[in-house]
């Protein structure tokens, strides 16, 4: 089942299918370590609907609600 | 010889830097661009060698203007060596800048950096490897402690001087495929003598729909646009992505296989450090902390200043009166010789002990790492005000100075949101207005009273923020932000860095105080300035401030703590509370706070947004200004 990485509660791990954004957030999550493919864990989740914290290759990544949105996991 | 270092951000590019460079380190601008780097000249072995700290980019596709000038920096083509600095322990993603920075095919040297934390995270490289498979050689370092960084200055020269290139890793048949038919085309069409770079390397841009690149060539040739857009779908087609989705993921697959074969995986060992996340990024007890931590820093900022104020006021204040008695006090070169020595204590004995406290203590958060969590803590406010958590980095550093935090804005990434925050970030008290707030308003009201106006400040931003993001109405497209670990920050990178941003003041604004003080003492001698206050009569009577705070205003643009000691100046005495009430001063404050940005900033304004959104800022801060002042002189 695929769901947005938004909607993924704290301490869960996912794979990331696809990037539904445009080429610049490709690139730039890209950058970061975040392909299709890759397996990322769900850290923290901030108050207010505010940005979610992801651990991808041991790296530790903030990225905004809108953002998250854009990326489409799968659960593991 | 000239040597580059590039990088990914927290790589520890810039320590590698200050290893070498220390206090010598220069900042220097691209040419026609607000965009800093640094450089130093040093020798080793007998050769000069030249070094620039580029920007830290994560990619050579470049979305921010630090990081495209860095790149164009290097495409110029006259760098000798690159020094490619890499965080060890993020060996995988590192490497992704690594083989596009072997693509452009110069000298290369890499720099395993911080292998400590690497070793700690429980992650062993074999470097030999590593060095055998990319064909540059590969010095492992721990920058902080400086190890390792002599090793990697001769490597460094050594491979200039042979100009030895690295090897390039070839992609999977098919995409490799591909990329070879694009290039040899870029070949017959000789396009690539217009930017100087390996065939390759602008067959990939093509393929990853590099808007620079793109733009650049478009005009040129319908043809050869053709055949990328050709190329371009063979890619989609066969891999059903986008083709930059599928030269990213070429990258990607290369460099964790090569991870994989050099990385061999212990235990790792935690430490304290990893534990302060469950504090500091907390949904509850992060903010508390984030409130303790700048109360803390503006507490001991206050304490040290005034501390180091008190004693050094007194001392150039008796000064004056002793000079008066070897010469006449209604002689002209009296009036020079008082106003000469009052910009000496303004810098001195004023801004010195406020300034120096706090762009070491800023120096020391940044390094710390604490700066990127705060934008995380305060996104979804941000978003409140129409702009995203990266944001409020900008808006930290306006507490040290508007202009580098104007300059900083350019991380955000749609132009409305880098217009709202630099007109936010001039309200913003910088280090100038800060040592008003404190030895105005802390000094002869009280601490609370200070605390007041910094949490005003702050209201009255998100209603500027509001209103602006109303006028502008569009999204921003949100935060994607790197957490990095936390790093001890080493005393001697945080002096260094202090110090850099010290100089500016030390050189460009203390002699301008100087002068701006003989300058008064000159009107004042030849009563000019009465036509100046009178002037402005008008709107000192509106605010309820003495005639003579009207001169102040004028220098408060060139500098805005040239308000405060123009003020001591103009008034005749030190002791400020003896000759202005409590609500004066409060009143002088708000205004200056709020007022028309200072000249620095004015410049660096309309370089950024252009003219008209300056001209708009002016307006619409003196319109704040003046309102904001005319409440406090009722209400305070």
């Amino acid at each position: 089942m695929t769901i947005t990485l938004d909607s993924i509660g704290e301490n869960r791990k996912v794979k990331v299918v696809s990037i539904s954004g445009g080429w610049g957030i490709r690139q730039r999550l890209g950058c970061l370590g975040i392909h299709p493919g890759d397996i990322i864990t769900v850290r923290r989740s901030a108050i207010m609907r505010g940005p979610i914290l992801i651990s991808v290759h041991g790296n530790q990544v903030a990225l905004g609600r809108g953002v998250a949105r854009k990326v489409v996991v799968e659960a593991e | 010889m000239k040597i580059a270092l590039m990088g990914q951000p927290n790589s520890g590019k810039s320590t590698v830097f200050n290893d070498v460079a220390g206090y010598k380190a220069m900042t220097s601008n691209f040419p026609g661009k607000t965009v800093k780097y640094t450089l130093t000249k040093f020798n080793l072995l007998g050769q000069t060698i030249e070094l620039v700290d580029l920007p830290g980019t994560y990619s050579l596709t470049s979305f921010d203007l630090a990081e495209l000038e860095a790149r164009k920096y290097l495409l110029k083509g006259n760098v000798d060596v690159v020094i490619n600095v890499i965080d060890a322990s993020l060996l995988s993603r590192s490497l992704e800048l690594t083989l596009q920075l072997l693509e452009l095919k110069l000298p290369m040297v890499i720099c395993l950096n911080m292998i400590d934390e690497a070793e700690r995270k429980g992650i062993k490289i074999d470097v030999e490897k590593l060095s055998k498979i990319l064909g540059v050689p590969v010095v492992p370092t721990i920058a902080l402690k400086g190890k390792g960084v002599k090793k990697l200055f001769s490597m460094a020269c050594k491979i200039g001087e042979e100009k030895r290139i690295g090897k390039t890793l070839n992609f999977s048949k098919d995409v490799e495929d591909v990329v070879t038919q694009l290039s040899t085309q870029i070949k017959k069409k000789q396009i690539d003598q217009e930017f100087n770079v390996p065939e390759r390397f602008l067959a990939l841009k093509y393929l990853e729909n590099d808007s620079y690149f793109m733009e650049n060539y478009e005009k040129k040739s319908n043809n050869l646009f053709k055949k990328i857009v050709h190329f371009q779908n063979i890619l989609k087609e066969t891999h059903g992505r986008q083709s930059d989705v599928v030269i990213s993921s070429e990258r990607h697959h290369l460099s964790m296989n090569m991870y994989e074969s050099v990385v061999s995986l212990t235990r790792p060992h935690t430490s304290l450090i990893d534990y302060l996340d469950n504090i500091l990024m907390h949904p509850f007890l992060g903010y508390i902390s984030l409130g303790l931590i700048f109360y803390l820093f503006f507490n001991l900022i206050f304490g040290v200043g005034k501390m180091v104020e008190e004693p050094l006021l007194d001392y150039f204040y008796r000064l004056i009166p002793l000079i008066g008695k070897s010469i006449n006090p209604n002689t002209l070169s009296f009036s020079i010789i008082s106003g000469i020595i009052q910009g000496l204590a303004g810098g001195i004995a004023i801004v010195l002990p406020y300034l120096f406290p706090f762009l070491f203590g800023l120096a020391i958060l940044e390094d710390l790492g604490y700066l990127p969590r705060i934008a995380f803590l305060l996104d979804a406010f941000l978003h409140k005000i129409g702009l995203h958590g990266k944001a409020v980095i900008p808006f930290i550093l306006g507490y040290g100075c508007t202009v580098p935090a104007i300059m900083e804005t350019r991380i955000l990434e749609s132009e409305r949101d880098r217009f709202i925050a630099s007109v936010l970030a001039t309200m913003i008290p910088c280090a100038a207005r800060m040592t008003i707030i404190f030895a105005l308003v802390a000094f002869y009201i009280s601490p609370q009273a200070a605390l007041t106006v910094y949490i005003l400040n702050i209201i009255v931003i998100i209603i500027s923020g509001k209103i602006l993001s109303r006028l502008l109405p569009e999204i921003t497209p949100g935060m994607i932000l790197e957490i990095p670990v936390y790093h001890t920050p080493s005393i001697k990178v945080v002096l260094a860095k202090t110090w850099l941003r010290m100089k500016e003041f030390i050189f460009i604004a203390w002699p301008l105080l100087i002068v701006g003080s003989t300058v008064l003492s000159l009107l004042q001698y030849y009563k000019m300035d009465m036509f100046i206050n009178n002037f402005f009569s008008p709107l000192t009577s509106l605010l309820g401030l003495p005639l003579v705070v009207g001169t102040t205003l004028i220098f408060g643009i060139l500098r805005k703590e040239l308000s405060m000691l123009m003020l001591i100046q103009a008034i005749g005495t030190s002791n400020i509370a003896a000759v202005m009430s409590t609500t004066q001063i409060m009143t002088f404050t708000i205004f200056i706070i709020f007022y028309v940005p200072c000249v620095a900033t004015i410049a660096v304004l309309w370089k950024e947004i252009g003219s008209k959104r300056t001209l708009f800022t002016i307006v619409f801060t003196s319109i704040l200004a003046i309102i904001l002042a005319t409440i406090t002189r009722f209400v305070y």
